[in-house]
C-alpha cells in the first residue's frame, strides 16, 4: 500500500528527513514516534503529495509521488496537525465544501453519514467557531474520511484533547482499522501508539527502529523475568546462567533478574533448576517495559535506566 | 470549473460574514455614486454654486464641451472629476476581500487541508481571485448604474456619462484594476501575517490613482479618454507582471513551509 524508498527532505540545507526506507502493508495501522522536529509531519506531507521530496520516492495507494499527485490526493485522507476548519461556516457547509472538491457524487448523503457517524449531526447547522476542541477534531476527521480514502494520515489526532474526547477519537481510529484501511499515525502519545499501532517506526530525522510495539520492547531491553526467592544465595546466579537461552542474570535484594528471549518456554526449566539447587521460589513475575522506555532509550541513544519498568 | 465555483461560493459565504468586508463592499460604492449626484443636485438647485464651479473649469476642459451648453459643460466637468473614484472602487474592494481570504486561510491554518484535496494551484488561485474581483467589479458597475439613473433623473445629458471616456474607465480599467488589487494582495499576503496589515499595505497601490485624482482637482492635468486608454494599457502590462510574481509566490511548498 505504501512503499518508501530513500525519501529525503531538506529545507535550506537542513535535513528534516533522511533516507527513509519503509513498507506499510494494506490494512496496517502504522505509527511514527519521534520528538518535535523529528520529521514526522514532513514525512506525512511528502506522502500526501503536499510537498516534494528532495530525493527518493514513494508509492502511495498505487501512485508514485510526483507522477500523478492529483490522483494520489484523491485516494488519501489527511488529518492535519491543526483541524483547519472554517469557523464562520457550519459543520455541514465545511464538509460539503470539501466533498465537492473531492468530486463526491452524493454530497448531501455522504456529509450526513459522516456527521452522524461522529455524533455531530444534531449540531450540523452551527458555526464551527462555537465547537469545542474535541468536536472540531471529530469534524476534521470526518473531513479526512469524507471521500473514503484507502490510506489515511493522522497527524497527532488526540493532542490537546481532554481524556474523554481523546478516548472517543482513539475508539474511532480502532474502528477504522477494522475496516481494512491503511492508517499512518503521527503521535507523541506512546500509550496511544502502543494500543493502536500494528507497527511503530521511531523517527528522529532517520528511522531509528521499526517493529511491533512488543518486538521493540524485546529488541531494546529483552524480556526480564523476576524470580522472588525466600533464600537468595550467590550460587543461584550460576545455576541459571549455565542455560544457553539465558541472556543475562543479576541478583538484587531477594530477587533474581533473568533476561530471556522466550520466558513462556523457559520459565519451567529455570524454576525446576532453582528448586533443585535449593531455592525456595515464592513467585515469578516479569518486568514489562513501556513503549515510553523504548522510545526514550532510542531517542536519547540508550540513556534509560535499566531498572525502570513495571513488574507484572 | 466546479472546484473554482466551489471556492468562490465558500469565499463569499465566509468573507461576507466579516463586517469590515461587508462595509467596504457596500459603503464605498454608495459614496462613489452619492457624491457626484449630491454635487449635481446642488448645482441644479443653486445658480451661484453652478456659476462658481463654472469659473473653476480649466481652459483645456472647455475644449471637450464644444457642443454643450454652459450648464451641460459644468455638469460634464463635475461628473468627470469623480471618474477616478470609480477607478479606486474596483481596486479597494478586491484588496479587502483578498487580504481577508488569503491571510484568513493562513492564520486559521486551513490551507493545508485545502491543498491536500485534488484542487490544482490554478483552480485555487482563479477561485480566490474571482471571489475577490467579481464583487469589486459588480459593485463598481452598480454604483455607475445608480449614478447614470440618478443623473438622468436630474436631467443631466447622458452624453456626459455614456461616452467612451466613462465606458473605458468603468468597463475596461475597472476589471484591470481589480486584477491589480488581487495580485498585490496575494503578493503582500505571502509575507504578512495579519489581514489588516496586508490590507493596509496593499492599499498603497491606490496611491497613484489618488495622485492623479488630486492632480486633476488641482488643475495640473486633465483626464480625458486618451489618458484613460493610457492607464488601461499601463495596467495591462502591470497586471501581467504582478500576476507572474503572485503565481510564483503562491507555490504549495512555499505556502506550507515558509508562510509564517
Amino acid at each position: 500500500m505504501i512503499r518508501i524508498e530513500g525519501l529525503t527532505k531538506q529545507f535550506n540545507g537542513i535535513t528534516a528527513v533522511e533516507n527513509l526506507e519503509l513498507e506499510i502493508r494494506p490494512g496496517e495501522v502504522f505509527g511514527f514516534l519521534g520528538p518535535n522536529g523529528a520529521g514526522k509531519t514532513t514525512t506525512l506531507r511528502m506522502l500526501s503529495a503536499l510537498i516534494n521530496p528532495t530525493s527518493g520516492t514513494a508509492w502511495v495507494a498505487g501512485y508514485r509521488l510526483g507522477e500523478d499527485d492529483q490522483a494520489l490526493r484523491r485516494n488519501v485522507g489527511i488529518l492535519t496537525e491543526a483541524p483547519g476548519l472554517y469557523d464562520r461556516l457550519s459543520a455541514e457547509r465545511n464538509l460539503s465544501f470539501f466533498a465537492h472538491l473531492y468530486g463526491i457524487d452524493d454530497v448531501d448523503g455522504r456529509v450526513e453519514r459522516y456527521l452522524k457517524l461522529l455524533g455531530l449531526w444534531e449540531r450540523r447547522s452551527e458555526p464551527v467557531g462555537t465547537f469545542s476542541r474535541g468536536m472540531r477534531q471529530k469534524l476534521a476527521i470526518a473531513r479526512a474520511m469524507l471521500h473514503e480514502p484507502s490510506v489515511l494520515f493522522l497527524d497527532e489526532p488526540t493532542t490537546g484533547l481532554d481524556p474523554e474526547a481523546a478516548r472517543l477519537i482513539r475508539e474511532f481510529i480502532e474502528g477504522l482499522s477494522g475496516e481494512g484501511r491503511t492508517i499512518i499515525l503521527n503521535t507523541h502519545n506512546l500509550d496511544e501508539a502502543d494500543r493502536l499501532c500494528d507497527r511503530i517506526g521511531v523517527l528522529n530525522t532517520r528511522l531509528l527502529a521499526l517493529d511491533t510495539p512488543t518486538a521493540l520492547r524485546r529488541e531494546v531491553f529483552g524480556r526480564k523475568v523476576v524470580f522472588h526467592l525466600a533464600n537468595l544465595r550467590p550460587q543461584f546466579e550460576a545455576t541459571v546462567a549455565k542455560f544457553p537461552f539465558v541472556e543475562a542474570v543479576e541478583s538484587k535484594d531477594a530477587k533474581l533478574l533473568v533476561t530471556l528471549d522466550d520466558p513462556e518456554a523457559h520459565n519451567p526449566t529455570l524454576v525446576s533448576a532453582l528448586v533443585n539447587a535449593g531455592a525456595q521460589v515464592r513467585f515469578v513475575g516479569e518486568i514489562r517495559r513501556s513503549l515510553e522506555d523504548v522510545y526514550l532509550h532510542l531517542v536519547s541513544n540508550g540513556g534509560t535506566e535499566p531498572e525502570r519498568g513495571n513488574e507484572t | 470549473m466546479n472546484r473554482v465555483y466551489q471556492i468562490v461560493r465558500k469565499e463569499w459565504a465566509e468573507v461576507f460574514k466579516n463586517r469590515l468586508v461587508l462595509f467596504t463592499v457596500a459603503f464605498l460604492p454608495l459614496i462613489a455614486a452619492a457624491l457626484p449626484l449630491g454635487i449635481l443636485y446642488l448645482g441644479r438647485s443653486s445658480a451661484d454654486f453652478a456659476a462658481d464651479v463654472g469659473k473653476d473649469i480649466p481652459q483645456g476642459f472647455s475644449v471637450l464641451c464644444n457642443n454643450l451648453t454652459g450648464e451641460e459643460c459644468v455638469q460634464y466637468f463635475v461628473i468627470s472629476q469623480f471618474i477616478l473614484l470609480f477607478m479606486i472602487l474596483p481596486l479597494a474592494i478586491p484588496i479587502t476581500i483578498a487580504s481577508y481570504s488569503i491571510i484568513g486561510e493562513k492564520t486559521r491554518r486551513t490551507l493545508e487541508p485545502l491543498l491536500a484535496t485534488p484542487i490544482t494551484t490554478a483552480e485555487l488561485l482563479i477561485g480566490k481571485g474571482a471571489a475577490a474581483v467579481i464583487p469589486g467589479v459588480i459593485a463598481t458597475w452598480l454604483a455607475y448604474l445608480v449614478l447614470v439613473i440618478g443623473a438622468a433623473w436630474m436631467g443631466v445629458g447622458m452624453d456626459s456619462l455614456l461616452n467612451p471616456f466613462w465606458s473605458i474607465a468603468v468597463f475596461v480599467v475597472g476589471p484591470l484594476l481589480a486584477l491589480t488589487g488581487v495580485s498585490v494582495a496575494v503578493i503582500i499576503s505571502s509575507r504578512a501575517t495579519d489581514p489588516r496589515t496586508a490590507e493596509q499595505t496593499s492599499m498603497l497601490v491606490t496611491l497613484p490613482i489618488l495622485l492623479v485624482f488630486f492632480a486633476q482637482v488641482a488643475g495640473l492635468i486633465l483626464i480625458d479618454a486618451q489618458i484613460v486608454i493610457l492607464i488601461a494599457l499601463v495596467l495591462m502590462a502591470v497586471d501581467v507582471a504582478l500576476l507572474t510574481v503572485a503565481v510564483q509566490l503562491f507555490q504549495r511548498e512555499n505556502i506550507l513551509t515558509r508562510w509564517k
